[in-house]
């Protein structure tokens, strides 16, 4: 085929415009189901953070936005009962193994934890995962602690001369979650009044 | 014809595997086998995006230049592959929380690009069809197989969560065959991949020396 490098050009490019408008009318067709797939997976995390028994609202419309560092900000989800606000849930994320460790920290009005759960993790399978409810209720533990109870220095593993357990093998896992959490609730105890209080405007 | 039908389905599946033959895919087949469930379910997202673009290609190779057809190729497996991902995470969303991240990886698999270029490009469509299944079921059964080796031997478990994949009437598949604590972890990391995928190689070519079959070398067939 002698055709010129037009032709060809035009072949490539109708096959590109065919399937980019099938590509256009799948994303149609699965846009609000996969949104409303994200707000279900969002509502899950946080029931499992923030007991049901102490909000009487909708998390995920109960959003304030903190800025943290510049360029970031941190999306809290706020637990209310009868107008006050009873709990916070955010985003924490640590340093693991192997990347980043993505958690949901939930705080009571109190700045004690109510529920860590790891969201997203690369750690390594059998060493590392135990940070999962899953496979260990290793991450259980944190409910009810708070930044001074243990007091500060002793938010670390213990390897580092804190009070929480390492697993085996797998020492900078837990270090990177520890430290999350920690940090997660300096966070809270910085912005606690940004946090808990309720514009009367607004409502 | 019917005898060609039976030809493909017998080269897809076993005398020119994709994996245990053809040793193409390397990459999911090593990402995604650290168990059987895994490995069944990117065999079978695999299928799909595999039998789709050796229909289209079939379909369409009169259109498709000699000069331009590796690109379109290309375009045409990439659509599928955002097709399964798109209806995946809106209509089975708890196989996508497993399977999403590797879904994309399915375009970095050279198998279906092979299978378009030596067979789809040349043939009618419906075997194009038959060569892509059987190809693509070819790859799931290797991908379970060596899934389920490494799991067995890495975590003691056989198809963990296949419920999760198939639905809750598959509760019955998930085995405990040896105690927590008994794997050898090596084997569910990516060594264990690479020394399972090898060890089943020469398996397959025992048996096939056994049946007296001649031994075909990696790559020596049309696909290269």
């Amino acid at each position: 085929m002698n055709r010129g490098f037009a032709f060809h050009g035009a072949v490539l490019g109708l096959f590109c415009l065919g399937f980019g408008a099938v590509l256009a009318v799948t994303n149609r067709l699965t846009e609000a189901d996969i949104a409303a797939r994200a707000t279900e997976d969002r509502q899950a995390s946080l029931g499992q953070v923030i007991p049901d028994g102490i909000h009487d609202n909708d998390l995920l419309a109960d959003v304030v936005r903190i800025p943290a560092e510049p360029g970031r900000e941190v999306t809290v989800y706020r637990a209310m009962e009868k107008g006050t606000v009873t709990g916070v849930a955010y985003e924490v994320s640590g340093t693991g193994y192997a990347g980043k460790i993505r958690m949901m920290l939930g705080v009571g009005a109190d700045g004690r934890v109510l529920g860590v759960r790891v969201l997203a993790h690369r750690e390594t399978p059998g060493l590392g995962d135990k940070i999962e409810v899953k496979k260990s209720d290793w991450i259980q533990r944190f409910a009810g602690l708070a930044l001074g109870d243990p007091p500060v220095e002793k938010w670390q593993v213990k390897k580092d001369g804190g009070q929480f357990d390492q697993f085996t093998g797998a020492t900078i896992t837990p270090r990177g979650v520890v430290a999350a959490i920690r940090d997660g609730l300096a966070f809270f105890s910085e912005h606690q009044t940004q946090l808990t209080e309720v514009r009367q405007d607004v409502r | 014809m019917s005898d060609s039908y039976g030809t493909i389905a017998r080269d897809g599946l076993w005398d020119n595997n994709g994996v245990l033959v053809m040793l193409l895919g390397m990459c999911p087949t090593m990402a995604m086998t650290n168990t059987a469930t895994n490995g069944l379910g990117m065999g079978l997202a695999t299928a799909v995006v595999m039998a789709a673009s050796s229909l289209l290609v079939a379909a369409f190779r009169r259109w498709i230049t000699q000069e331009v057809r590796i690109p379109v190729y290309i375009l045409i497996v990439a659509s599928m592959v955002t097709l399964v991902d798109l209806a995946m995470n809106a209509w089975m969303h708890e196989l996508y929380k497993v399977l999403g991240l590797f879904i994309p990886l399915i375009v970095s698999n050279c198998l279906p690009l092979a299978r378009l270029e030596s067979f789809a490009a040349r043939e009618p469509v419906l075997p194009s069809l038959a060569d892509g299944l059987f190809m693509g079921i070819g790859f799931t059964l290797a991908l379970t197989a060596i899934g389920a080796v490494r799991e067995v031997l890495g975590a003691g478990t056989l198809f963990a969560d296949a419920a999760l994949l198939l639905g809750p009437a598959f509760k019955f598949m998930e085995l405990r065959l040896l105690p927590e604590h008994m794997g050898i972890l090596m084997m569910i990391l990516p060594p264990g991949g690479f020394l399972v995928t090898g060890l089943l190689v020469v398996a397959k070519r025992m048996v096939d020396v056994r049946a007296g079959k001649p031994i075909q070398m990696a790559g020596a067939h049309s696909a290269g």
